[in-house]
């Protein structure tokens, strides 16, 4: 751990020392020039916001990061199964890209609107069906041609050992998409985080980040909006690092593969 | 592989209709030939009356300038194309027939490593389409390692090794099942040429050890020349065989047989051989630069 600190030093320290700067010099340049809270809240009372109302943050934060999650876990899934199947049989394929296409075009707006008669304001669901819908595009595109480029001579060398369509699928096909599949998910996760807060905001429960932030600002409480602000960026950091993460650990050999 | 028990398998039993001499030809092609779109206007002609016989523990290199089909006839024999005409056996079985009974290795200029196993169980893969028990794989698996004297890279992935060392796995690996019959599509291609010729060397040594026969496709004379009981030229539009050349240059060849004046002698055979086929057909010595 200290060997580590100290090889990445130059790459922690300045970002940090940077970050800090950039506090310190808002913080003194609303005092300094007067600026008001409308257009602009001191760091010092976002902080105390924060501190004040952390379970108001919190609540509000599991609420959007719950339909983050859930839209991207079932969007991810959905996208997978529906690239395998696509470059099983063609004629699928030509029948799924058009119409994901088609959907993914249409604005978030109207989509979340008309879900959100079909399953009563009162529920998530529309909400996760949104983030699908996103993540799903970004994972099939991804996925399908993860499994189209397979390397010609593990296809052909697997054709001569005879084996069959299947076994070439899951020795060949799979692993050679994962790296595309994480690829996938590392655009897709912060993507997921921003396509809830936008459903939320377009009508429905109270309860998300997405509705928390507007209705802070409209009510005058300008620093609480803001820590609901502070709140939604950790929340898309947090979705941003599992991604990486999890492609670290899931495919060690795309690291040296660059 | 085969068990006498499983029984027939579609398509013609072998030995009904043909006799064949003892031993079994590895290779037995008679005037095999490959169209690709064949019966439409864009049809090309890969291969036409290709004829040659491959006996066990040959070694035979397919020579030829680019789009001369050499390795249209390798995959032919592999079954991964069907030939259009001709009549082909592969250790007296019909091509596919020998796919199916794993009868035959492949290795190409890439050595196609699976990033994501370690060296290992690249070399078990073809057991494992196979449906081998894991121990029985693991032995194989290390004696082949042994083979090409990699023992000590068993658990390394393919990143960790040289482009000698990931091509002499694909060796192991097309070697695993213990097939007659090596099929290579200029294996050493991407290699430069110290380490070429170290493989070549090597090549030589495991196949004394197996006694396995070996296609050769390469498009280097000297390569084909220092491996080769025969050369096989080839020539394009269409492509077809020009001509054989048997080499012997004898059991022990070393880095001394590639100064050999036999070995130059050889070299410049196959070179006028293939200036015939560049220089239209057949008329040999008129370009001669």
């Amino acid at each position: 751990m200290v060997s580590f600190l100290r090889r990445n030093a130059v790459n922690i320290i300045t970002p940090v020392v940077f970050g800090v700067a950039l506090v310190a010099f808002w913080e003194f340049f609303v005092n300094w020039r007067d600026v008001k809270p409308y257009i602009l809240p001191t760091p010092s009372s976002i902080w105390h916001e924060i501190v004040k109302r952390i379970h108001l943050l919190r609540s509000a934060t599991i609420v959007s990061g719950q339909n983050a999650f859930v839209g991207l876990v079932l969007g991810v899934i959905v996208g997978s199964l529906a690239a395998m199947v696509a470059n099983r049989f063609r004629f699928l394929s030509e029948l799924i890209t058009p119409l994901s296409a088609a959907i993914s075009a249409v604005p978030i707006v109207v989509i979340v609107s008309i879900m959100n008669k079909m399953f009563g304001l009162g529920s998530q669901v529309s909400r996760r069906l949104m983030v699908l819908i996103v993540v799903f595009f970004v994972v099939f595109v991804n996925v399908a041609r993860g499994l189209r480029q397979s390397d010609p001579t593990q296809v052909e060398l697997m054709r001569s050992y005879a084996a069959s369509e299947r076994t070439v699928m899951r020795k060949v096909r799979l692993p050679n998409a994962l790296p595309f599949l994480f690829t996938a998910i590392k655009i897709a996760a912060p993507i997921s985080v921003t396509t809830a807060f936008v459903s939320e905001y377009f009508g429905g429960t109270q309860d998300g980040l997405g509705q928390k932030i507007p209705a802070a600002l409209s009510n005058s409480k300008f620093p609480l909006g803001w820590a609901y602000v502070a709140a939604a960026c950790a929340l898309g950091l947090v979705f941003f690092v599992l991604a990486n993460v999890l492609e670290f650990v899931a495919v060690p050999w795309q690291r040296r593969r660059t | 592989m085969t068990s006498p028990l499983t029984g027939d398998v579609s398509g013609p039993t072998a030995g009904a209709a043909e006799p064949f001499a003892m031993p079994v030809a590895a290779v037995f092609a008679e005037g095999v030939g490959k169209a690709f779109n064949a019966g439409t206007r864009k049809q090309v002609d890969a291969l036409v009356d290709v004829t040659l016989t491959i006996q066990p523990g040959e070694f035979v290199s397919l020579i030829g300038p680019s789009g001369c089909g050499k390795s249209t006839l390798l995959r032919v024999f592999a079954d991964l194309l069907e030939p259009t005409s001709g009549n082909l056996r592969i250790n007296g079985k019909p091509a596919r027939q020998a796919r199916l009974d794993q009868d035959y290795g492949m290795a190409f200029q890439q050595a196609g490593l699976f990033e994501w196993r370690n060296i290992s169980r690249n070399i078990e893969l073809p057991l494992e389409v196979r449906g081998w028990d894991a121990a029985k794989r693991h032995a194989r698996s290390r004696e082949m390692l042994e083979l090409v004297k990699l023992s000590d890279f068993a658990t390394h992935m393919p990143w960790q090794l040289s482009g000698g060392m990931q091509q002499r796995v694909a060796i192991a690996r097309a070697l695993a099942a213990h097939p007659p019959l090596l099929l290579m599509d200029e294996p050493f291609g991407a290699l430069d040429e110290m380490t070429r010729e170290h493989m070549q060397a090597e090549l030589l040594s495991i196949c004394a050890k197996t006694g396995t026969t070996v296609v050769f496709v390469t498009h280097s004379i000297p390569e084909a020349v220092y491996l080769s009981d025969r050369v096989v030229v080839m020539s394009p539009r269409p492509g077809r065989i020009t001509s054989i050349i048997d080499v012997n240059l004898g059991d022990a060849r070393d880095d001394d047989t590639r100064e050999a004046t036999e070995f130059y002698g050889k070299i410049t055979e196959v070179r006028e051989a293939l200036r015939g086929v560049e220089y239209g057909h057949g008329a040999r010595g008129i370009e001669d630069r």
